[in-house]
């Protein structure tokens, strides 16, 4: 077997796939976390919880109402983007403009909250959910094996990362947005709603986690503290990438999950720790972030 | 007689006008009206409330009270963005160009609040700079065309009522006659303006009236033909 700085090709190629995989992850938590800082101003900890929620949601609508895996990829980001156009108006709204802080403990008590009912209801053991299948098996590439559902995170996850930057770079809806993140007031007096434009952002920002709740479920184990394990690297990928930047989020959470991939391989004490060195030496050269706008 | 009627149309009456921001207490009960078709200045020293005034017209500073009417409607409940769509323009003083859009990008961002506003074409025939630099992005245009930007930003909208502040600030002689142009060209168009001016000058030969503000209040209204006799009141309202 061919062989890689002492690395089987296939432990390599597999490790790497894994990577890949939880940059996908990565990269859609982060990109809605930056979505959601870039017009709100809010650092969204309650953005683990929604995508626990997602995940939760799409087990439970599956176990009670035996609602399918397609459906649920709809309908999970669909009701979870409502809780959080209802979390937007009836609670953020009201502390807008205040310093970070009070955002930030509320998006966390929120968080716990959610977290706290649920495990209540359904402790931390882990439900089960299994693969639509379509997805079951996968194909041999020849240096590794390569399971069909997790080629359909990485595209989906693509695709989806792709589809938010395009829609927030070059539509009209996405102009909005931009300008909003630069002066909201402006924009309303321009005779925007800009009121709207935050809640539904911020309904936005949660479904896309609670879009990557339901890639989750298949795979990683579901439980009410699923989201608050990522979030804290997803907070890391995000200061990595600059507060803020679409397109940094995204090309950061895939960049990130190779490297955990690789570290896992070459040195796996490593691994859980690299990410946040990583953090470390970029806000030591780069404050703003690698694709962050300097102040 | 229907051209007179046209003329005593009030679009926007401002009484007992106070703003707050926080604790401070900026304007003290400002009173003004603008009729439709007519441009006038708020003149006065830096920190009197002239932008304050325009801002608190646009339920964009932290408190208010008194009354303002926009075309008989009063607005003190109303959010921005529907006072926008009453046929406002605002143009602000640090010109609001968005860094993030191109320059078409900022052109197009207003939405369109009422007909008859000024379309893509006319807005690049009127600034053929902007078209040249149409997918530059906002803020690396110059001063000037940031302004020319700011301005044509609103005309595209219908708005049909302007308030202009600061316009010229900072701007060279040229520039400033450039826009001098656009606001006579506009004034014909019947469109109301409201111009927060420190360049007397250049108010001077565009305005119907001006209202000197002080303290954030108004002290003096002084129509264009009284301008020569009122000079020296005026002089010393300015510190000229």
């Amino acid at each position: 077997m061919s062989m890689i700085f002492g690395v089987p090709l296939a432990v390599l190629s597999g490790q790497l796939l894994i990577g890949v995989i939880n940059g996908a992850f990565y990269a859609l938590l982060s990109l809605g976390l930056a979505v959601i800082f870039g017009l709100l101003k809010i650092i969204n900890f309650a953005h683990g919880a929604m995508y626990m929620l997602g995940a939760m949601v799409t087990v439970i609508m599956f176990d009670v109402m035996g609602v399918n895996y397609w459906v649920a990829l709809f309908m999970a980001p669909l009701l979870v983007g409502a809780v959080g156009v209802l979390i937007e108006y009836f609670l953020l709204r009201r502390i807008a403009g205040q310093d970070h802080i009070y955002s930030l403990l509320l998006t966390f008590g929120i968080a716990l909250l959610m977290q706290g009912v649920l495990t209540n209801i359904y402790g931390v053991s882990g439900m089960r959910y299994s693969m639509p299948d379509l997805f079951k098996g996968g194909i041999n590439l020849g240096f590794m094996f390569l399971p069909y559902y997790r080629a359909w995170v990485i595209g989906i996850a693509l695709v989806v990362c792709f589809g938010t930057w395009f829609m927030i770079e070059k539509t009209k809806l996405g102009a909005y947005l931009r300008a909003g993140t630069e002066d909201a007031q402006l924009m309303q007096g321009f005779g925007i709603n800009v009121p709207l434009l935050i809640s539904l952002t911020y309904g936005f920002g949660v479904a896309l986690a609670a879009f990557a709740g339901v890639l989750a479920a298949p795979i990683y184990s579901v439980t009410p503290v699923m989201g608050s394990h990522i979030l804290i690297t997803v907070f890391a990928v995000v200061v990595i990438g600059g507060m803020g930047s679409i397109g940094g989020a995204i090309i950061t959470g895939i960049l990130m999950g190779v490297v955990e991939g690789l570290t896992k391989t070459f040195y796996p004490p490593a691994s859980s720790a690299v990410i946040f060195l990583v953090m470390v030496v970029v806000l030591m050269f780069r404050p703003a972030g690698l694709f962050g706008k300097e102040a | 007689m229907s051209q007179t009627q046209q003329k005593e149309y009030e679009q926007l009456r401002v009484s007992g006008l106070h703003s707050f921001y926080g604790e401070s207490h900026i304007l003290h009960g400002i009173d003004l009206v603008v009729n439709r078709g007519e441009l006038v200045t708020l003149l006065g020293r830096n920190g009197a409330g002239r932008s304050t005034t325009l801002k608190s017209i646009m339920n964009m500073v932290g408190r208010r009270t008194g009354s303002i009417m926009i075309n008989g409607e009063e607005t003190m409940s109303c959010a921005p963005h529907h006072i926008a769509r009453l046929g406002v323009g605002y143009c602000p003083e640090h010109r609001g160009i968005f860094s993030a859009l191109s320059v078409q990008e900022n052109l197009t961002l207003p939405p369109v609040v009422r007909s008859g506003g000024m379309s893509l074409e006319e807005i690049y025939t009127m600034f053929p700079n902007l078209y040249e630099r149409r997918f530059s992005q906002g803020t690396k245009l110059s001063g000037g065309e940031q302004q020319m930007l700011a301005l044509a930003r609103i005309l595209r909208t219908g708005a049909n009522m302007l308030l202009l502040d600061e316009i010229t600030e900072g701007l060279a002689p040229v520039i400033v006659e450039k826009l001098g142009h656009v606001l006579t060209k506009l004034k014909e168009k019947g469109l109301t303006i409201v111009l927060v001016e420190q360049n007397f000058h250049f108010a001077a030969t565009l305005a119907d009236r001006h209202y000197v503000v002080e303290h954030g209040q108004i002290v003096e209204e002084i129509s264009a033909n009284e301008l020569s006799a009122k000079q020296s009141v005026l002089d010393g309202y300015l510190g000229v």
